[in-house]
């Protein structure tokens, strides 16, 4: 483990390098399919920074800071929590429960509540994995995953019964105004800047934005951080300090599932304002992108989840003016970002680190 | 550096201008900015046995992965037997006739002995054709030089000293003309490497090279002829093994006088505070570890545990540690019992005053990628002194304390927030130590604490032992360096097989005794017979 990149190269510099790669990559696809690389990528930019464009970006944004950090903070533990999209999905019923259950007096109270729900519910279904995982030795990569399934199948079932409105689509009745949270057009008018009214952008945003602090403070500051980091460097080393496996497992899928979970008051409660089927819409998996992106720091998850909002926004817009290219170009992106900065990491780590051993060489 | 005409080379041949059976001239190495090797030159006279001193990080294992083919050197040239080679892998090295036996033995355990010597050796498509012939040859060999081996037991049911035999037959089936071995007796009784030199003098009086890499001083003492001394990737000296002595070779390696023995007096023992009765512990796959385990431990007094690893001390300092469960027995501290169920934990034991220098320290006693202030805290980081408010930690004051420590121990750099992975095995378990020892623990269980570590910090981790020994403390020390055991211990316990094979006083035994004991043929001293 010798450091040899200095940490803004390990942070910044080789994320960028693995982008570029990527979008290189996904150039020469669109370049196969017989469609103008340089053009997409304008309209890409284009896409997500109109007037109209950026509250849908910062919208994803949000999501993906959630999902992000869920899957950082589960990976400091040496825990692939695979599963953000199920626990989201089942936040998502927690938010909608509470949300339906009073007619709210003021959205700040509703907000709280119902992030206790979500925050409840996508723990709720990390805890058996966590479980599984903890005393039986079940791969939780696997147990995650399954687990995203059965989610899916319950809100389905939910959403054609128990929970669906009467006379209509799969989908429940629409929240109380009271639980109708503060948009950013809302809240920047206050101020006097005019924002776009109809981006679904809100005060979750700002929500994501604070827990990213909190998640910076509990894995480097707190004394349950340095369990959860000691416990992902070593298990042995861990339990020789008396640390216990079972509830650093515990614990850390708890606040994952909870982060995860957190998600639903944006799509949930921020935008749709009822719980209709697939709400969470492969956000979880773009999480794991993010996290790995971001190198599993909060900071590193803002950007990478930026950048990915940047990249669903613009994908839409593209898939929109380019007709040859379908919004699937983005997951095609997405997924050579996880190849490059994933799997092939040292494909570009290693070049680099070799040059600042040459310039340094070069200094001394 | 220079180059030495061997003394001793005593073969007839050693008049004729032979060539050297090796000649590096100027070999170098560098891994980024660490230079590994520095222009390193070395011959070695065919016949003769040559041995390469150095502490850990000295360049030792480089070099020799360089003749071996693991590595290719910057800059300079190899000769074996007067010819210039170009070992580019280890098919090379074995073409030019370089066997070598590693430290952690190469060998399929499942296998037998005959398919292990045969493997990447075979020739033809079936495979009887070529086990056939290997029989044959091993029998040769084993006539020749003392090396017998059952050639159908399977390899996974020997004990190490024969699965060594097999790694040395496996060279020598492949024609090697020159052996090298890098610590052979890291893992052997004293008997069992008494019989490895005998086989090293019979491979040298049949005219093969043997490079013998080792840090126990004296075995080069017993076994070399000449000896090369490395230091911080230079070849520093290289002389004829009846002209030195250890304290010399020991000075030489280091740079500086460095004191052999511990310094320290007779131990006043007071009152027991450790206390073990009946100890059986079964491991998962139902192996009985430990067999009916009882000894006491007093106030001041250093107990040392000797025996060849894998005798079950591991697990003896695993239940003492907390994180591992014994099926039966019991272990009192201060006359109070602990407990060694399955729900006890580390955490329980530090409490109840019992410190730990673990013997694996890369896996178990540190994280490798914490800073150092992070893992002076590792195992008391909920202790008052380490917290802050709501549920933080006052890292400032963790901070503060690890500089204290690496003041008071010498840890070197002295950086609180350098990695772990980037200090020199002898300042990670300075760390270790500094952390245990200050924790002012009423029993301190020390397993192998100079392992992978260099001579200047063996000397200064001794003298803390001692000091704490001094100041009333309890020492459980286990380690299978039979040396450390000799000289630090006040009382030796020998382990083999699970089972406490009797109890010595360091001025009462000597190293045969115990080495028979170690090989459980010693619960009779009267029995003198080698076996």
């Amino acid at each position: 483990m010798n450091r040899t990149l200095p940490r803004w190269a390990d942070i910044i510099l080789i994320p960028l390098l693995n982008l570029a790669l990527a979008i290189l990559v996904a150039g020469l696809v669109v370049l196969f399919i017989g469609e103008d690389p340089l053009r997409a990528m304008t309209l890409i930019i284009q896409g997500a920074f109109t007037p109209n464009g950026i509250g849908f970006t910062l919208y994803y944004t949000t999501n993906f800071i959630f999902t992000g950090l869920a899957v950082a903070v589960a990976f400091h533990a040496r825990l692939f929590n695979i599963g953000g999209e199920g626990q989201a999905a089942m936040a998502g019923v927690g938010v909608a429960l509470v949300c339906l259950a009073f007619d709210w007096p003021h959205w700040s109270l509703a907000l709280l509540a119902a992030m206790a729900g979500g925050m409840l519910f996508g723990a709720g279904w990390a805890a058996i994995p966590a479980y599984l995982q903890a005393k039986r030795g079940s791969h939780i990569v696997i147990t995650t995953i399954m687990f995203n399934l059965i989610a899916a199948s319950i809100i389905n079932f939910l959403l054609v019964g128990p929970m669906q409105a009467p006379g209509s689509s799969p989908e429940t009745r629409s929240f109380p105004d009271g639980a109708s949270l503060p948009t950013l057009h809302d809240m920047l008018g206050v101020i006097g800047v005019n924002f776009d009214r109809h981006a679904p952008v809100n005060i979750s945003l700002f929500v994501a934005l604070i827990a990213c602090v909190l998640v910076w403070l509990l894995i480097w500051k707190s004394r349950i951080g340095y369990e959860i980091r000691a416990f992902g460097h070593s298990d042995k080393a861990a339990v020789y300090a008396g640390i216990s496996p079972l509830k650093i497992t515990m614990i850390a899928m708890l606040i994952s599932g909870a982060l995860a979970g957190l998600m639903a008051i944006n799509t949930v409660m921020g935008e749709a304002e009822r719980l209709v089927l697939d709400a969470v819409q492969g956000a979880g998996f773009v999480g794991i992108a993010v996290a790995l992106m971001g190198r599993n720091h909060p900071l590193g998850v803002v950007l990478a989840a930026f950048l990915f909002g940047i990249l669903y926004q613009g994908g839409s817009e593209l898939a929109f003016e380019m007709p040859g290219i379908s919004r699937e170009m983005i997951v095609v992106i997405q997924g050579l970002v996880i190849l490059f900065t994933g799997s092939l990491e040292n494909l570009v780590r290693i070049p680099v680190s070799k040059l600042f051993l040459r310039f340094r060489k070069g200094d001394a | 550096m220079s180059v030495v005409e061997n003394t001793e080379a005593g073969r007839s041949n050693s008049a004729a201008p032979t060539p050297p059976a090796i000649q590096l001239k100027g070999i170098s190495k560098s891994f980024g900015p660490v230079k590994a090797n520095k222009d390193i030159s070395m011959t070695v006279a065919k016949g003769t046995i040559h041995g390469i001193v150095g502490e850990n990080g000295a360049g030792k294992s480089t070099l020799m992965s360089i003749l071996y083919g693991f590595y290719k050197a910057d800059a300079g040239e190899v000769f074996i037997h007067g010819q210039k080679v170009n070992i580019t892998d280890s098919h090379a090295a074995i073409a030019a006739g370089i066997g070598m036996v590693h430290q952690h033995f190469m060998l399929v355990e499942p296998f037998t002995v005959l398919e292990n010597v045969v493997m990447g050796a075979e020739e033809g498509r079936l495979l009887k054709p070529s086990l056939a012939k290997a029989r044959a040859t091993l029998q040769q060999l084993a006539e020749e030089f003392e090396l017998d081996v059952d050639p159908d037991a399977i390899v996974g049911e020997l004990s190490v000293g024969f699965q060594q035999r097999v790694e040395i037959l496996k060279a020598l089936y492949r024609q090697a003309d020159i052996l090298i071995l890098d610590e052979p007796t890291g893992v052997l009784t004293p008997a069992e490497a008494d019989h490895l030199f005998r086989i090293l003098r019979n491979l040298k009086a049949q005219g093969k090279t043997i490079i013998l890499i080792t840090h126990k001083l004296r075995e080069i003492m017993e076994a070399t002829d000449s000896v090369s001394v490395m230091r911080r990737g230079e070849m520093t000296e290289t002389i004829p093994t009846n002209t030195t002595s250890p304290a010399d070779l020991a000075e030489k390696m280091v740079g500086r006088r460095v004191l052999l023995e511990v310094v320290k007096t007779p131990a006043t023992p007071g009152d027991v505070v450790l206390e073990v009765k009946g100890l059986n512990v079964v491991d998962s796959q139902g192996v009985k570890k430990l067999k009916d385990v009882g000894f006491t431990l007093r106030a001041g007094e250093i107990l040392g545990i000797a025996g060849v690893a894998g005798n079950g001390q591991s697990e003896l300092l695993e239940v003492l540690g907390g994180f591992r469960a014994a099926s039966s027995g019991e272990i009192r501290i201060n006359g109070a019992p602990i407990d060694l169920s399955a729900k006890a934990n580390a955490g329980m034991r530090r409490a109840r005053g019992i410190g730990h220098i673990p013997e694996d320290r890369h896996r178990r006693g540190m994280v490798m990628p914490f800073m150092a202030w992070e893992n002076i805290a590792l195992g008391y980081h909920n202790k008052p002194e380490y917290l802050g408010k709501a549920g933080l930690h006052n890292q400032t004051a963790m901070r503060e304390d690890a500089r204290g420590k690496i003041e008071r121990f010498d840890i070197r750099p002295p950086n609180e927030n350098l990695i772990a992975s980037n200090f020199s095995g002898g300042n990670q378990q300075k760390i270790v130590v500094a952390r245990e020892i200050e924790a002012n623990p009423d029993v301190l269980l020390v397993g192998q604490p100079t392992r992978g570590v260099d001579i200047g910090a063996i000397e200064f981790i001794h003298q803390q032992i001692v000091n704490l020994r001094d100041a009333g403390k309890a020492i459980l020390l286990v380690s299978v360096e039979l040396d450390e055991i000799q000289s630090l211990s006040d009382r030796i316990l020998v382990m083999f097989d699970g089972v406490i094979q009797g109890e010595r006083l360091p001025e009462d035994t000597d190293e045969r005794e115990l080495g028979l004991m170690m090989a459980g043929a010693g619960n009779n001293p009267a029995n003198g017979g080698n076996p």
